[in-house]
């Protein structure tokens, strides 16, 4: 008797552009943009693509879906990850996906949004303000020492707080 | 082949190269932060790569893609300088290395960001802001490290020595770069050398280091006259994939 075909490996290419329909389809920008911000970053998972700023661009022609995504750092290994969700969600809103790497103008810190500071510091990673030294994201103690410039992502720096003594994540200005 | 292809190679090769030869540092560095720290440099040098030999591709229009240009030529098409392809040695060679680079890749990219080619100006738009952060990086530990112990200083103090006559190849100009500067693309490579001596001296007369003297300097690189014999090393370990299994993907 043949066996089954096994079901494709998650994540993989085959997985990704099986067809099904499992989110609603979308048919205006807006419903479009409301689906992608349901996306989380895939390395600091309580924030979404769009709380990250990097959508740049995103409308429905037909059943087609135009995005355009901007990287963060140009060898942020997430990249690759982020644009293979993009595509997976857009499939599985019954959208066929056209997305597109925008470089200009080039990504920010300033782009992420304001509930995205907040979700990263309730994750315990200070959020980029600009100032000299990150305040704690535990106990708010501006007294606080980097460690190292560069940390376990590309976009963080490893910071200690001196009040609590706690190593901390810092989201660098960029 | 076009100038601007061979200006957009020259300034991928670089990236490539040193990318990855701050890559095989990967779980060997002198310490866990600056293990993190130099394969984050390599990664933002990687990334680069891809945009500025994706761009060489999309400009040849041969359908060559940044991987195949990448892993699918040989030293004599490089087009990378000397200094970049130098081997790691010790930790004071690395850092001495990316220095003197990233102290010429900033001025360079800052002064692309109003080149009037757009795509070269979004790639360095987005590319010198972290090359800042790798000049400030390599700045401050040139500084620690030379001004440090009296091994610290001796071992800064040979690694200057030996890659300094690799300096000057980025302040030689050619006709690929008359051309460039013709077209509004690229700085003249020779008007960047006053500003870059002047913050590399200030910054190694802090480190208490000497500055060689003489001028000579070893080119070959950045024409792909005459590669050092490293580079050939370094590209067996990194084209070892697609040599072993040509045309490999996964």
């Amino acid at each position: 008797m043949p066996r089954p075909a096994p079901a494709p490996v998650p994540g993989s290419r085959a997985d990704v552009t099986r067809p099904r329909a499992r989110h609603a389809t979308p048919s205006t920008d807006a419903a479009l943009l409301d689906l992608l911000a349901t996306i989380p970053d895939p390395e600091i998972p309580v924030i979404t693509i769009t709380d990250l700023g990097i959508v740049r661009a995103a409308t429905l022609d037909g059943t087609t879906a135009r995005v355009a995504i901007t990287p963060t750092y140009s060898g942020c290994p997430a990249t690759s990850l982020i644009a293979l969700a993009v595509e997976s969600r857009l499939r599985d809103a019954g959208l066929t996906p056209a997305i597109e790497t925008r470089l200009d103008p080039p990504w920010t810190t300033d782009w992420l949004t304001e509930a995205a500071h907040e979700k990263l510091r309730a994750y315990g990673i200070a959020p980029p303000t600009g100032a000299t030294r990150p305040r704690c994201p535990r106990c708010d103690s501006p007294a606080t020492t980097e460690i190292s410039r560069f940390g376990s992502t590309p976009c963080k720096a490893q910071w200690r707080c001196d009040a609590c003594a706690e190593p901390f994540d810092h989201f660098k200005c960029h | 082949m076009s100038d601007l292809f061979t200006f957009l190679t020259r300034m991928g090769d670089n990236t490539l190269v040193l990318g990855h030869r701050l890559s095989e540092w990967c779980g060997r560095a002198p310490a866990l932060e600056e293990d993190i720290a130099l394969a984050n440099t390599a990664l933002d040098l990687i990334g680069q790569t891809q945009m500025w030999l994706g761009r060489a591709g999309e400009v040849e229009g041969a359908g060559r893609s940044a991987d195949d240009i990448a892993m699918l030529r040989d030293v004599w098409d490089f087009r990378n300088l000397l200094l970049v392809e130098q081997p790691n040695r010790d930790f004071g060679h690395t850092i001495t290395r990316q220095f003197l680079f990233d102290q010429w890749h900033v001025a360079q990219l800052d002064a692309l960001t109003r080149a009037t080619d757009a795509p070269v100006a979004a790639i360095a738009a987005k590319a010198v802001k972290e090359a800042r952060y790798h000049a400030e990086r390599s700045a401050g530990i040139v500084v620690a490290l030379g001004d440090g112990t009296e091994e610290s200083h001796a071992r800064m103090q040979a690694a200057l020595d030996r890659l300094w006559p690799f300096a000057g190849e980025m302040f030689q100009d050619d006709a690929t770069d008359t051309a460039m500067t013709d077209a509004g693309i690229a700085p003249l490579p020779s008007t960047l050398r006053p500003a870059w001596d002047e913050t590399v001296r200030a910054t190694l007369t802090e480190a208490t280091l000497t500055v060689p003297e003489g001028t000579f300097a070893h080119a070959g690189g950045r024409t792909g006259a005459r590669h050092s014999e490293h580079l050939g090393h370094m590209l067996t370990q990194m084209q070892w994939l697609q040599r072993a299994y040509p045309g490999a993907t996964w």
